[in-house]
């Protein structure tokens, strides 16, 4: 198995699923001959040609709304939007058309297609380059929306995405993208969009999270005393989320921590604590925690380390459900 | 001196050359009295053709009257009327190849949708609430009418991507009025259909009027086809209540699509001679003899002129066309409102292929939203349950 970081593990899926696929397009602003801005398509156009991988005009409407068009006429178009804080021009193609067209046309049209999108904060990027917009996506009904933290789960999620039938938001936060390296199996694997990983095993209190977090999560569990056992969450789809493995976590520890980058309120943390109470009322110890971003623009990156849950924030909420 | 930019005296005197220099044709075949012209009108439509059309016209402002009838008698809801943009419709989409070619319609070319295939009773199922209006049928090579104004020609420039990547020989054609040159995504349509030379042909139904806001309003441009230029697409203003025009520039266009020549924009200066729709007014904001004027232009009236002269029709053969559109009509509505309630499911079921998410089945098989006793392990919760 080779090693690869979250930016190759997604360029070989890419890669891998064009040399199975011909119906797979991959279509954004410069995606072709530069690779993209984090090169996470370096190499396919050489491999590809330009015809399937495509240096679109620099328009983000235009990108999802001709990818939807693609996706009507039989293809498996994958655009990438450069940023997440550039998905606003999109949004209406997106939610308006791509979520709606399945439901709206009783399942006659149908929009399989991958959007692209890299995420989350604390790679010191300029302004509305450092968002986590997931909840607003997870609320729109049609979508699916999924958040890959490591390299296998990259591949396998991609693998799923490009192969759902239906529109999926595919979120790479971006502090991850070279932050480590594993090793990928080869070869066809999918992971099934809505199934959470059980990062690690604990009796005490559950932790949930996705994207960059699980490393903030992991080293808080790191910093604590060796008799605190943490069960730690990787969500990896945001919709459709896995309640089962959060809900018989939570029935098993008593105690839960919510941390996501995004601001507290209307969070996805919100959904996942409303659903602990409503399903674990009995079982819970303490009150389910939020650790999240703040309530406010997400600042520039001289403040982003004291905006984003980093560990010691993480921390302190763990031994505060634990000493309830 | 220098380094004064545009200031500089100098840079005025300079000689300038011309960058770019472009014209706009016009196209009218058949005036508003019925008089063909001739030479334009050579290898355009046959008798037999303008007949079929002109019967097409008088079923489907029949069928406009009865859906604008239904609304108000609490049968239908809100309804945008197409009258008076019938020729803009069936001219274009007869150019077109029906199950080959593919229609991306906004709701005011019903009859192009019709001339392709969809049952005409979609349409009234759409506005009677019912999502199977949308349920376009296999074979019928067209999307449901698009809400958001502007949206939907990204779409058709993406589905002629396609064809182009696979190399069929389809083209497309999508449709939509002057407000909509306003919004970003019709720009963003015609660069991507241009910068990809896709197989698109972009109509405009320019029936001058944006809800209440008229063409005057709603963009400096003399024309609607020169913003063709901006995109290096062929561009060209015809008269849209005009079948030989309409349907020429068309087919032009489309031919050109077809051998590779990329997309290219018409201009149909035709007219909304109804409310925007059902829940609209237009006397608040309309001059009536504007109104008057262009009922004047009414491509049934003119198309029924032409015709009598040719001595292809007469009262007679206009009676037995008006008693057939009424049986037409009635069958279509009978089949819109003969179908049964659809299912309170087919509001889940449509979400997502396959499998629904857990708590979306949940909330489909309890039609609720609240999670009291839905979970047996929650025992106090089945004990509260139980106290009411």
């Amino acid at each position: 198995m080779p090693e690869m970081n979250l930016v190759q593990a997604i360029n070989h899926a890419l890669a891998f699923e064009m040399e199975r696929d011909d119906r797979v397009v991959v279509l954004g602003e410069d995606v072709g001959l530069n690779g993209g801005v984090f090169r996470v398509t370096e190499g396919l156009q050489a491999r590809f040609g330009a015809e399937r991988v495509v240096d679109t005009p620099l328009a983000e409407s235009g990108i999802m709304g001709s990818a939807i068009g693609l996706a009507m006429a039989g293809m498996r178009p994958v655009p990438e939007i450069q940023f997440e804080g550039f998905l606003g021009p999109a949004y209406d193609q997106l939610v308006n058309h791509a979520a709606r067209y399945r439901s709206r046309s009783r399942g006659a049209i149908t929009i399989p297609m991958t959007v692209r999108v890299p995420v989350g904060g604390g790679i010191h990027a300029p302004e509305l380059h450092s968002d986590s917009p997931e909840a607003i996506y997870a609320h729109h009904p049609g979508l699916k929306v999924v958040m890959p933290s490591t390299p296998s789960d990259a591949k396998g999620l991609l693998l799923a995405a490009i192969r759902d039938p239906d529109p999926v938001v595919y979120f790479e936060p971006k502090r991850v993208y070279r932050s480590f390296k594993e090793d990928v199996p080869e070869g066809d694997f999918e992971i099934e969009i809505g199934k959470a990983k059980v990062v690690s095993e604990g009796a005490d209190v559950t932790v949930v999270t996705w994207g960059a977090t699980v490393f903030q999560c992991l080293a808080a569990m790191d910093a604590m005393p060796e008799d605190v056992s943490v069960e730690l969450i990787d969500l990896r789809s945001i919709y459709p989320w896995d309640m089962d493995c959060v809900i018989e976590s939570v029935r098993k520890t008593g105690r839960c921590v919510v941390v996501h980058e995004a601001p507290k309120t209307c969070g996805f943390g919100a959904e996942v604590s409303s659903t602990i109470q409503e399903h674990c009322f009995l079982n819970l110890h303490a009150p389910v925690q939020r650790v999240t971003g703040f309530d406010t623009v997400m600042p520039y990156y001289k403040l982003e380390l004291e905006y984003l849950p980093e560990s010691p924030r993480i921390k302190g909420a763990v031994e505060q459900v634990l000493a309830y | 001196m220098t380094g004064r930019g545009a200031h500089s005296g100098i840079y005025w005197d300079m000689p300038r050359k011309t960058a770019y220099e472009a014209k706009i044709e016009y196209l009218q075949i058949l005036d508003e009295h019925g008089n063909l012209d001739k030479t334009l009108a050579k290898d355009t439509l046959t008798d037999e053709e303008v007949l079929s059309l002109f019967e097409s016209m008088v079923i489907y402002r029949h069928l406009d009257e009865v859906a604008f009838k239904l609304q108000r008698s609490g049968r239908m809801g809100t309804y945008p009327q197409n009258k008076g943009q019938e020729a803009a419709a069936l001219g274009t989409a007869f150019a077109a190849k029906k199950g080959v070619d593919f229609l991306v319609p906004c709701y005011r070319e019903n009859a192009a949708l019709f001339l392709h295939g969809l049952p005409p009773h979609y349409i009234l199922l759409h506005w009677m609430g019912d999502e199977r209006g949308n349920q376009i049928p296999q074979g019928v090579n067209c999307t449901p009418l698009s809400i958001p104004i502007g949206t939907q020609m990204l779409h058709a420039a993406g589905i002629a991507w396609a064809y182009k990547i696979r190399k069929e020989p389809r083209c497309v054609l999508t449709y939509f009025g002057d407000g909509a040159t306003s919004e970003g995504d019709f720009h963003e349509a015609m660069n991507f259909a241009s910068t990809q030379q896709a197989p698109c042909v972009f109509i405009c139904q320019n029936n001058q009027w944006a809800i209440s806001v008229p063409r005057e309003i709603q963009m400096n441009s003399e024309t609607v086809a020169q913003k063709a230029i901006a995109y290096g697409m062929p561009g060209i203003q015809v008269d849209g209540n005009d079948l030989f025009a309409v349907y020429k520039a068309s087919r032009e266009a489309l031919d050109r699509a077809r051998a590779g020549g990329g997309p290219s924009f018409i201009e149909g200066v035709t007219y909304r001679l109804a409310d925007h729709t059902t829940a609209d007014d237009a006397k608040r904001y309309r001059d009536p003899k504007e109104v008057e004027a262009w009922i004047g232009k009414d491509p049934v009236i003119r198309h029924r002129k032409y015709l009598e002269s040719k001595g292809l029709w007469n009262a007679e053969k206009q009676a037995a066309t008006d008693e057939r559109a009424k049986k037409i009509v009635s069958e279509i509505v009978k089949a819109a409102e003969g179908i049964e309630k659809p299912l309170v499911t087919d509001i889940f079921n449509y979400t997502f292929a396959g499998e629904l998410p857990a708590e979306l089945k949940r909330q489909r098989d309890t039609m609720q939203t609240h999670s009291l006793g839905q979970d047996p392990s929650q025992v106090g919760l089945q004990q509260g349950a139980a106290m009411h």
